[in-house]
């Protein structure tokens, strides 16, 4: 009779364990599209280069020749900013659908978006530098960079005022939205038809813009926000569990979320500026993970990563490849691919599961 | 083993006053039921003792410690609080849902310790079946049993419950507070629960606390503090009390 109980006890944390299990080989599972799709994006592109000059580019390195160049200095970064952003927006995706207790948040719930766009038009539209004497190419990124920050000081603003709560945080997103929307719209009637046209192109999130630089930015911030995410993440699995539950487990709901609304809009605002407005990714990304992997944040923080990191790397490869010789916006591809995909998630949505 | 003791406890929301100069002590290895009208303060009383909030006036201690100079986390390990509500959203086993009892404990890997509480908890509730089932698709008597077995895995001093079985069918009513009320002798809990069921508090507590309009109308025993006289008073219902078996039944006629 005893040794019936043990085994009994024994088969219980063992069938635990292949839960974990299972998730960890969901993650290299994701892992490995990841490595697919961003060969694919190395080796295809408008030029033919063989494999073999792809491997001597990567690999020895001298920059004096064209093949060089195209390698190193395009296909390269820009598979690596698809790889980071669609991993930061997966991030960011998971943790506002955290915070705002809504399966249908996504990075851009709560206006960073739009202040990114205003911070972006500003520049091109006016020429206004937020920060004067940059280089160039950095105008428009500080610019969307500083907006969305400002953005995001607006809603802790509101939020100070009248509590932290899911609520008072959507309502202020809506708000802050609208206004800088509103402003957007009224420098894209102001502007110029190149302005006009550079404004609606950089809405449209591009990654032709990405260098090896921009990239480690992306990187070191994702990498900084995910292990600050990782340390609380039995705190913000709780979150999942309802305001009453969290608190009386002992979590200081009001603290936590502050702090992954801050880390959210950080990570937000650092992909938005340099590639533009991408969605879906942070809007479906999790929710896949989530279905794989439940609610544990130490495998969802990780898996959402994963998961936006291979769609947006799936989806850098079709934009190459859809239209011959020319670079499709990924913006247009991830919204077009992203929507049936969501209304299938919302189709066969289960009940009681928000 | 740890005694709750509230001494001139007072809590208003603005100038709202919801409790006013609440005394008690609740003692280890024993169960005291609250009871009172809606609107009492009963839920608010709990949430002062699990630290969730600050009482503007008065003392509480635990084990002769005042809650005041306690962070959260030092009283989260030593009270248990289960609110009212019945719900465990999210994509989560039955296991998990257990686990995130023990989050004063939890660091990114989980310890063999964690893995055992749950274990144990599991079977003295004989809920071994159900560690990989949904959450969200058990009924509603089946989660409130989670949602308790959830309070129990961190293995508290004090045991706060909200309307621990108002979902459960008799059975499991009975079951619930029977196991209730061992595992409080056994392990020398501090078992406090707030009930809206008469006859389930005169059964089921050692010490009974009536709460009317914020305030303390009745403490002690339940056979000599429960009267047909106070409940009347307290709930605005005439009542007569009978017993039957050695139960004692609290059967309400009419409201006055």
């Amino acid at each position: 009779m005893s040794t019936e109980g043990t085994v009994h006890k024994a088969t219980e944390t063992t069938i635990y364990r292949n839960l974990i299990y299972k998730r960890i080989i969901f993650i290299f599972l994701f892992l490995i599209i990841c490595v697919f799709f961003s060969t694919l994006n190395i080796i295809t592109g408008p030029m033919n280069i063989s494999m073999q000059e792809i491997m001597s580019a990567l690999f020895l390195r001298s920059n004096d020749n064209m093949i060089n160049v195209v390698i190193l200095e395009y296909r390269l970064p820009w598979t690596i900013m698809a790889l980071l952003v669609g991993g930061a927006l997966g991030l960011a995706g998971l943790q506002m659908q955290t915070i705002l207790n809504n399966p249908l948040a996504s990075p851009y719930t709560l206006g960073i978006s739009a202040g990114a766009g205003f911070g972006a038009a500003l520049a091109y539209v006016i020429g206004f530098r937020i920060l004067p004497g940059l280089p160039i190419e950095f105008v428009v990124p500080l610019n969307s960079f500083i907006l969305s920050f400002l953005t995001c000081m607006l809603i802790m603003f509101i939020g100070k005022a009248r509590g932290f709560t899911s609520e008072t945080l959507v309502l202020g997103g809506i708000a802050v939205s609208f206004l800088f929307q509103s402003l957007l719209a009224l420098l894209e009637y102001l502007a110029s038809e190149e302005a006009l046209q550079a404004i609606v192109f950089w809405l449209f999130g591009s990654l032709t813009k990405s260098t090896m630089f921009k990239s480690c930015i992306v990187f070191l911030v994702l990498l900084f926000v995910s292990l600050l995410l990782l340390k609380d993440s039995w705190k913000i699995t709780a979150l999942r569990l309802g305001e009453e539950k969290a608190e009386s487990l002992g979590v200081n709901t009001e603290k936590i979320r502050i702090r992954v609304f801050i880390f959210v809009s950080i990570l937000t605002a650092v992909a938005v500026c340099f590639v533009g407005l991408i969605g879906f990714v942070g809007l479906v990304a999790p929710h896949i993970a989530r279905i794989l992997m439940g609610e544990d944040q130490r495998f969802l923080i990780v898996g959402s990563i994963l998961c936006g990191s291979a769609i947006l790397s799936a989806g850098a490869f079709i934009c190459k490849t859809i239209v011959s010789g020319a670079i499709f916006p990924i913006g247009i591809i991830t919204s077009l691919f992203g929507i049936p995909f969501f209304l299938a998630l919302v189709m066969r949505g289960r009940r009681g599961i928000w | 083993m740890v005694k709750v003791s509230l001494a001139g406890v007072g809590f208003q929301y603005g100038s709202h006053k919801v409790l006013e100069n609440i005394s008690f002590d609740a003692f280890p290895g024993e169960v005291t039921t609250i009871i009172g009208p809606n609107g009492a303060g009963k839920s608010t009383l709990l949430k002062l003792i699990s630290g969730i909030l600050k009482p503007t006036k008065g003392r509480i201690c635990l084990d002769n410690k005042d809650t005041i100079y306690m962070s959260r986390e030092e009283i989260v390990k030593i009270v248990s609080y289960l609110p009212q509500e019945n719900t465990i959203p999210g994509i989560l086993t039955v296991y998990e849902t257990l686990l995130l009892g023990r989050i004063p404990y939890l660091s990114l890997r989980i310890k063999e310790e964690d893995l055992k509480a749950v274990e144990n908890v599991l079977e003295d509730l004989g809920l071994k079946s159900f560690a990989l089932r949904y959450a969200h698709q058990l009924s509603g008597g089946e989660r409130q049993m989670i949602l308790i077995a959830q309070a129990l895995v961190r293995e508290p001093k004090v045991l706060l419950l909200d309307e621990p079985v108002s979902n459960l069918d008799i059975r499991h009513q009975l079951k619930v507070l029977n196991m209730i009320r061992k595992i409080t002798f056994e392990k020398k809990m501090t078992t406090i629960i707030v009930i809206h069921d008469l006859n389930m508090a005169l059964r089921y507590s050692e010490n009974i606390i009536i709460l009317n309009g914020g305030r303390i109308v009745g403490k002690g025993k339940p056979r000599s503090i429960l009267t047909e006289d106070l409940l009347a008073y307290t709930y605005g219902v005439d009542v007569k009390i009978y017993e039957t078996d050695g139960f004692l039944n609290v059967i309400p006629i009419r409201p006055k």
